[in-house]
């Protein structure tokens, strides 16, 4: 089998494998946010980049190459991947104290993992009004990290495309498939694929807040690394 | 979705018919739907969407990406001041702020009747004959404090734009060096039909040895690009042709549309030819609509004489036409892939690569993308030969390059140079003295200062997709450097991370340098964002967007060091600043209205 060197460990892959998958198969951890292993590559995060024969690339969309020499745990790497943290962090508005999601959320969890402990930039306070119209979720816009996931599964698996983004640079931004772009005004469900898919606390269920106890919640037990690499023995 | 959208109106109708209905043309219904009113209500987004079959969010986002299309009301006149440096360099600043005063509007606002508003644009492609401006589209250039006042009076007057002094409309060409390329004097179809003589094979092998290069910036080998597409697996393949010319500063691709539109478009027809195409797409900026009706007169004129159409010059089998796609205003629509969906209809995102273009293009098909001088330079290559070509310019840059010369000097416009062309040879030539710097390749290319003047135009020492912009000893290399990264910060797709935020973040480090707020440990932040910004983005845009800090924190560093006041920290919140607003909705700025932040200003 064909395989290329990941921080000096051979990593076995198949033809049109991406570097990131083939890691994850065999057990080494690269970060990810805006990758899902049901949708192809998406490719907007950056926070899987790695540093492949000497240049640098999203481990997600870039197929594994035989030979290839890939660093992706070193201080640099490491570095890098916490300065896009912080740019997530200080680009909308994370409140994790009280934020529904905190303990869930994949932001907040690689935060932890890639030892973020300030924001270190200006913060954008950007306005972004919640939406309460629907009646079984809510919209956080104000943690939107446009990884486009729920607007991928909405449109390839649930088939109804409520969600897209608009706008450009740093005024992009999340809108929802109704004239009035009130969420209640389109036809999603709370049952959708796009209910559940979203990695930080924007698409919110109404109702059963703080069900499980902070304390309790997926990444506070283990490591956002820990959990993903059991994810995928499962 | 509930109810229904109303059936669009008529003048909507007859867009969306002679589209076909077709999503992949929704920008450019878009941009027609917009001279409906000015502005794209959201109803019509709905009607656009329902008649496309197309999710309204998706159209939404459409809209949404692009400079030029509104989702609120502009004035009937709308004005957009191009706001490249070498406009600034030129007072367009003060013209906009004297234009508001005479029509009472604010910048970025409706005047309260609805007549006017006024804003500025990134580069219009006219920094040879600036101050310039788009008027509905329009452009003017050679602004000055009489035109400014000539031209609030046509618009308090209300008169329509086509009973406006013609003069005013008049773009030159301001050709002052020919070489290879402006010199010839071709035959429409003569190229062409010196390729096919050749076959498609003994064309490529011709183009092969031509050693051509992409003239489009990243120096792409053209023959390569051709028969990889001609390779690809697949039908109906496609050749682009990437009129989108936003690097500030550049402007030789208008005046190649303007002047030898036969060439840009026989050059497209040879790339057909041997790569096998048979549709082909001139993606024209926005700023350049005003060439439109004359391009579509040329195709015309092509298809009249069987340069374009079913059997080309009687070949049997050589089928080819050409249609022109408007932009929208978004610089990223340059890179190709970002084009081919922009193309299809899209935002103007660039696409994962692989796979390229040349095997997955628009919609799915093998495609060509080049740049207007490129397919204009294939002319020479079929009428002399390749070898011919491969004779002239340097070892690796076969040919000549046109640059678009801007700036400080006597004489800016189109130079055709033979590549390896001396910085210092150009200066000469277009009577620049006491230049302290010339900005090469536009805000994405190099700022060399007078130490490299010896340094040559070539593949192999300083690239360029042709702009040269020039910089005398009174100008702040600083504000130069802060033009460009607002200009990135501007034009960021926003689609990576590094790039969406790095180019926010860097336009805020400038400007507080620039307000006088900078800090040495700001310098030190500037540096890993620029590292960041090189290393991580996506696609060329984030990459390059440092590239003016890093030239000028290098080489012009003492205008940095200038703003710094000398503390290892500084805070970029003023609460003075804060204030502004309150001050100015109560007509206040005596010293009572101030406060004090600097224990130095108490003093
Ligand atoms: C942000 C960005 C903007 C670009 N803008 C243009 C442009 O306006 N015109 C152009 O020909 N190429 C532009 N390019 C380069 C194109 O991606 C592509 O390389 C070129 O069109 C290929 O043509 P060529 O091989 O003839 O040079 C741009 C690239 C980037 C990254
Ligand atoms: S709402 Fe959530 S899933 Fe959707 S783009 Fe934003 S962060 Fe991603
Ligand atoms: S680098 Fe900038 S322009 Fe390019 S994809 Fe990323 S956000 Fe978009
Ligand atoms: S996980 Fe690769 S770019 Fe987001
Ligand atoms: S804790 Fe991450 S978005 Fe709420």
């Amino acid at each position: 089998m064909k395989q290329f060197l990941l921080d000096g460990q051979p990593v076995p892959f198949e033809d049109g494998q991406s570097i990131l998958e083939a890691a994850r198969q065999a057990g080494h951890y690269i970060p990810s946010l805006c990758w899902h292993k049901d949708f192809p590559a998406h490719g907007s995060c950056k926070l899987c980049i790695v540093k492949a024969a000497g240049r640098h690339v999203s481990a997600c969309a870039t197929p594994a190459k035989e030979g290839w020499e890939v660093e992706s745990a070193t201080p640099e790497m490491n570095g890098e991947r916490r300065a896009l943290l912080q740019m997530l962090f200080v680009e909308g508005n994370h409140f994790c104290p009280s934020c529904e999601k905190s303990g869930n959320c994949e932001l907040q969890a690689l935060g932890y993992e890639y030892e973020m402990l300030t924001s270190r930039f200006r913060h954008f306070y950007p306005d972004r009004p919640v939406d309460a119209s629907h009646p079984d979720v809510l919209l956080d816009f104000n943690r939107c990290i446009f990884c486009e996931l729920c607007v991928r599964a909405s449109r390839d698996v649930d088939g109804k495309a409520v969600f897209a983004l608009t706008g450009r640079g740093i005024n992009k931004h999340l809108v929802v498939n109704a004239e009035s772009g009130r969420l209640g005004d389109t036809d999603f469900s709370k049952d959708d694929l796009a209910a559940r898919i979203c990695p930080v606390g924007v698409i919110l269920r109404k109702g059963p807040g703080f069900a499980v106890p902070i304390g309790e919640r997926t990444y506070d037990g283990q490591s956002i690394r820990e959990q993903k690499l059991k994810e995928e023995e499962s | 979705m509930s109810a229904l959208p109303p059936n669009p109106a008529a003048p909507l109708q007859a867009i969306l018919r002679r589209h076909g209905h077709d999503p992949s043309a929704l920008l450019q219904i878009l941009i027609e739907a917009q001279d409906i009113d000015g502005w794209l209500p959201a109803p019509a987004l709905t009607q656009i969407a329902a008649a496309l079959g197309l999710p309204r969010a998706r159209v939404e986002g459409v809209a949404g990406f692009y400079s030029f299309l509104y989702d609120r009301p502009v004035g009937r006149y709308r004005v957009l001041f191009s706001d490249n440096i070498t406009d600034r360099m030129l007072g367009n600043r003060a013209l906009l702020d004297a234009l508001c005063r005479k029509l009472w509007v604010e910048p970025d606002k409706v005047s309260e009747d609805g007549l006017v508003s006024i804003a500025t644009t990134s580069c219009t492609g006219l920094c040879d004959q600036g101050p310039a401006m788009l008027i509905n589209g329009r452009a003017i250039g050679q602004l000055n404090h009489r035109r400014i006042n000539e031209i609030a009076e046509l618009i308090r007057q209300q008169r329509p734009l086509d009973q406006w002094p013609a003069e005013y409309f008049h773009i030159d060409d301001n050709i002052r060096r020919r070489d290879a390329l402006l010199q010839l004097d071709m035959l429409p179809g003569a190229a062409l039909a010196a390729a096919v003589a050749r076959g498609r094979e003994g064309w490529l092998a011709e183009m092969q040895a031509s050693n051509l290069r992409g003239r489009g910036g990243a120096g792409f080998a053209t023959a390569v690009k051709w028969a990889s597409a001609r390779n690809a697996a697949g039908t109906r393949k496609v050749v682009v042709c990437n009129a989108d010319e936003g690097e500030p500063g550049t402007f030789k691709d208008r005046v190649l549309l303007n002047t030898c539109a036969d060439l840009v478009f026989e050059g497209m027809t040879l790339a057909a030819w041997a790569a096998g195409a048979d549709s082909g797409f001139l993606y024209l900026r926005g700023e350049y609509r005003y060439l439109r009706p004359q391009l579509e007169a040329v195709l015309a004129r092509r298809r009249t004489a069987g340069l374009l159409g079913k059997g080309i010059l009687g070949e049997a089998g050589f089928d080819f036409d050409i249609t022109i796609h408007l932009g929208a205003g978004a610089y990223v629509c340059g890179e190709e892939t970002a084009l081919l969906e922009s193309l299809e209809g899209k935002r103007g995102t660039p696409r994962i690569r692989p796979p390229f273009p040349v095997t997955h293009g628009y919609l799915g098909r093998p495609t060509v993308v080049n740049n207007v001088e490129t397919l204009a330079k294939t002319c020479l290559i079929a009428l002399e030969g390749g070898a011919a070509f491969a004779a002239t310019g340097t070892a690796q840059s076969a040919g000549t390059k046109l640059l678009s010369i801007s700036g400080d000097c006597a004489a800016p416009g189109i130079y055709e140079y033979p590549f390896g062309v001396s910085i210092a040879r150009i200066l000469e030539d277009c009577g620049a003295s006491d230049t302290q710097a010339v900005q090469v390749g536009g805000a994405a290319g190099i700022c060399l200062a007078a130490y490299e003047f010896q340094r040559r135009i070539a593949y192999e020492d300083v690239p360029t997709a042709g702009a040269f912009m020039i910089f005398d000893g009174s100008r702040d290399l600083f504000e130069v450097a802060r033009a460009f990264v607002h200009f990135f910060a501007h034009e960021s797709c926003g689609f990576c991370t590094p790039c969406r935020v790095g180019t926010a973040l860097l336009r805020g480090f400038m400007d507080k340098l620039n307000d006088g707020h900078g800090a040495k440990a700001d310098l030190a932040d500037i540096d890993w964002l620029d590292r960041l910004l090189k290393n991580a983005s996506h696609c060329g845009l984030g990459s390059a967007a440092p590239n003016p800090v890093i030239d000028t924190l290098q080489k012009f560093r003492p205008a940095y060091e200038r703003r710094l006041v000398s503390l290892d920290f500084e805070p970029a919140f003023d609460l003075d600043a804060a204030l502004a607003e309150a001050r100015q909705l109560t007509a206040r700025d005596d010293p009572g209205a101030h406060l004090q932040t600097h224990e130095e200003d108490g003093r």
